[in-house]
């Protein structure tokens, strides 16, 4: 004798099995993108990363190394807070690369580069930061955590180039791959988000129109930057400090 | 020297609540400042990215350095034996925790990330002479309080002499500390000079000595307490010591500045062409801050009366809070000397173009939250003589003077 089929309980059992594949799935594939990459490998020091900027050819009016790093690193995303003056924002905004200009006092020369964090093999911010959040990882990047940084602002009393800016408002909008907080310090990372993605270059070096940024391994001899290094006589700002930095400068 | 008695301070009860309440109102008002700059960020204060550190710090430093300084009368008494002093020493221990506390709190409030205080607690890099002062300010606390259980407890006085050792060599520790987080910055003009370890220790000494003495004038005066010349004698000449010193220190600070081609631009700075800088210079730290007040102290007739001394100490506090706003923001508004030989023709960042400071100007949330650690020292200060036995009964000569005529 045959009962009749109970629908209601197909129904419900084939919703279930949908909804679980629905909830499931997607992590799954997220699990497998995430685990394409071997980001759980720790960085090594076999690189060390730097870049040789050739002031000769930094060409006067240009600043698309700014915006260009802005662009990439969220900061054109930051608008200036309600009741600010333009004056006081354009002290307070975080700028990670920035163009300066000098003049020799003796002869006159005018020189024009960008500066940005040193990325120093020793360096000051690293040494005074009491929780140690300013870091420097094996690749020689002197970075921040910005789990553990207190905004005490030691690092950047420490800093000898004016490399770091504090976060001194509230963050409405930011980047995924470069993501920040209000109370927080920060500075030029050399992209490290790219790096870690298997990037081989910076934001301002792609986008200096003149090649005056060379970005690579100073380890490898046989980089593009470790070639350009070897080819011509360079220096490090206040070398003075001996710190060693990863970002070195021609004809200063 | 007859037997010190103690009692809880006995102003009337309408008088110290109304103190209470003015304190606590100050407090109130600083708390909120500091809610608005936690709420929106340090973008409402005079701070930016080159004039890191602000009043706030100007505060919370020379609170603290005044915390340790404020405990040598006690170390007067224990360590060096000075029995003169021993009276004077509990009132000496309760300032120096309750300065450190108003100090800590301005110092931690300031912080761009305040309610994470639990990692500056739990994670540290023991490079960082930041890290290392976590533990001397906390230890100095714990050291203080143990301190003055033995000298408030008669069965523990014994061991006062020891304890009292090891909190003086404490201090200095943590003074030379203080010192350091700027001695220890190569990078810039104004600091990087192991001479600031010890300038901020003679600091410690004198405004430490100027708060005590304007605390304990006004908690005897107010409670018709004795007060023998005698006492303030030896407490003001000590001052005008202090002073001497921190002048002497200031002098071979500049002096030796001076000698060395590469710190001319900061002296130059400093001594003459930096604006507000120069003139809290030369006009806080050094006129109001160290010359009229010796001036006052070391003076016959002056140096005697007791509005005279309450004066010079007011100015010492000035002196100190000037001189602390010219080290702090003054070494940073000098730009940093990133490229010797060459002047910055143009800079998006605030390099220093053709020499020119970094601006700043303080907030008022921000000297609301500097004076709010000053009201909280006073206010829990007041609190411990009122329930406590701090101060003395009498420092009438024939008590405190072990060789008065009688």
């Amino acid at each position: 004798m045959s009962q009749p089929t109970d629908k209601r309980r197909r129904t419900f059992l084939a919703g279930a099995a949908g909804a679980t594949v629905a909830t499931v799935a997607p992590g799954m594939v997220l699990q497998s993108i995430a685990t394409a990459k071997p980001r759980d490998t720790a960085v090594t020091d076999k690189a060390r990363y730097g870049m040789l900027i050739d002031t000769t050819k930094c060409a006067d009016g240009c600043n698309d190394c700014v915006t260009a790093c802005e662009k990439e690193n969220g900061l054109d995303l930051l608008s200036k807070p309600e009741g600010a003056s333009d004056e006081q924002w354009d002290m307070q905004r975080p700028r990670w690369i920035r163009t300066v200009g000098l003049r020799n006092n003796l002869t006159g020369r005018v020189t024009r580069l960008p500066m940005m964090c040193q990325h120093c093999e020793k360096p000051p911010c690293v040494d005074v930061c009491p929780t140690g959040a300013s870091f420097q990882r094996a690749d020689g990047l002197a970075l921040v955590d910005r789990h553990t940084c207190i905004g005490c602002r030691y690092c950047m009393m420490a800093c000898p180039y004016n490399a770091r800016s504090f976060i001194h408002e509230s963050i409405e909008i930011k980047s995924t791959a470069v993501p920040r907080g209000k109370g927080c310090v920060e500075s030029c990372t050399l992209c490290v988000h790219r790096l870690d993605q298997g990037g081989t270059t910076t934001a301002c070096q792609d986008a200096c129109p003149h090649n005056a940024i060379v970005f690579g391994d100073l380890n490898d001899p046989n980089s593009e930057v470790s070639k350009a290094m070897a080819k011509q006589p360079t220096v490090q700002i206040r070398d003075d400090l001996n710190l060693n930095t990863g970002v070195r400068y021609t004809d200063v | 020297m007859k037997k010190i008695h103690y009692r809880e301070w006995g102003i009337e009860g309408p008088r110290y609540w109304g103190l209470l309440a003015v304190l606590a109102a100050i407090i109130a008002v600083a708390g909120f400042a500091t809610l608005h700059m936690e709420h929106e960020g340090h973008w409402v204060t005079g701070m930016n990215n080159q004039i890191v550190w602000g009043t706030p710090h100007v505060f919370a430093i020379f609170l603290i350095i005044a915390a340790s300084g404020a405990l040598n009368v006690a170390s007067i008494a224990s360590v060096f034996g000075q029995q003169m002093y021993k009276p004077l020493a509990r009132l000496s221990a309760l300032m120096a925790i309750t300065l450190l506390v108003g100090g800590l709190l301005v110092l931690v409030l300031d912080l761009g990330q305040p309610s994470r205080l639990i990692v500056a607690m739990t994670t540290y890099n023991f490079k960082s002479i930041f890290a290392w002062n976590i533990y001397l300010y906390v230890g100095f606390i714990a050291i203080v309080v143990v301190y003055l259980f033995t000298m408030m407890e008669r069965k523990a006085n014994k061991y006062t002499h020891g304890v009292g050792i090891f909190a003086f060599v404490w201090r200095l520790a943590l003074t030379t500390g203080t010192g350091s987080i700027f001695g220890f910055l190569v990078a810039r003009q104004g600091y990087d000079a192991a001479i600031m370890a010890p300038m901020f220790i003679i600091m410690s000494f004198a405004y430490g000595m100027a708060l005590y003495l304007l605390v304990l004038m006004f908690t005897f005066n107010t409670d018709e307490r004795p007060l023998g010349d005698h006492v303030l004698r030896k407490l003001k000449n000590l001052l005008g010591v202090f002073v001497a010193a921190i002048f002497y220190f200031t002098l071979v600070y500049h002096l030796t500045n001076l000698y060395g081609t590469e710190n001319h631009a900061y002296e130059a700075f400093i001594l003459r062409e930096g604006g507000v800088y120069t003139w809290t210079f030369w006009l806080g730290w050094v006129l109001l801050g160290m010359i009229v007040p010796m001036g006052i102290l070391f003076h016959p007739g002056l140096g005697m009366q007791r509005g005279a001394i309450t004066i010079a100490a007011l100015l010492v506090v000035f002196g100190g809070l000037a001189a602390l706003y010219v080290i702090v923001i003054g070494g940073q508004a000098f730009p940093l000397n990133m490229f010797p030989s060459h002047t910055i023709i143009e800079s998006a960042y605030y390099d220093g173009v053709d020499g020119m400071a970094r601006a700043y100007s303080p907030s008022l949330p921000e000297v609301l939250l500097g004076i709010g650690g000053v009201a909280l020292a006073l206010m829990v200060t007041f609190i411990g003589v009122r329930i406590l036995k701090f101060l003395p009964v009498s420092l009438a000569d024939e008590v405190a003077d072990p060789h008065h005529a009688s």
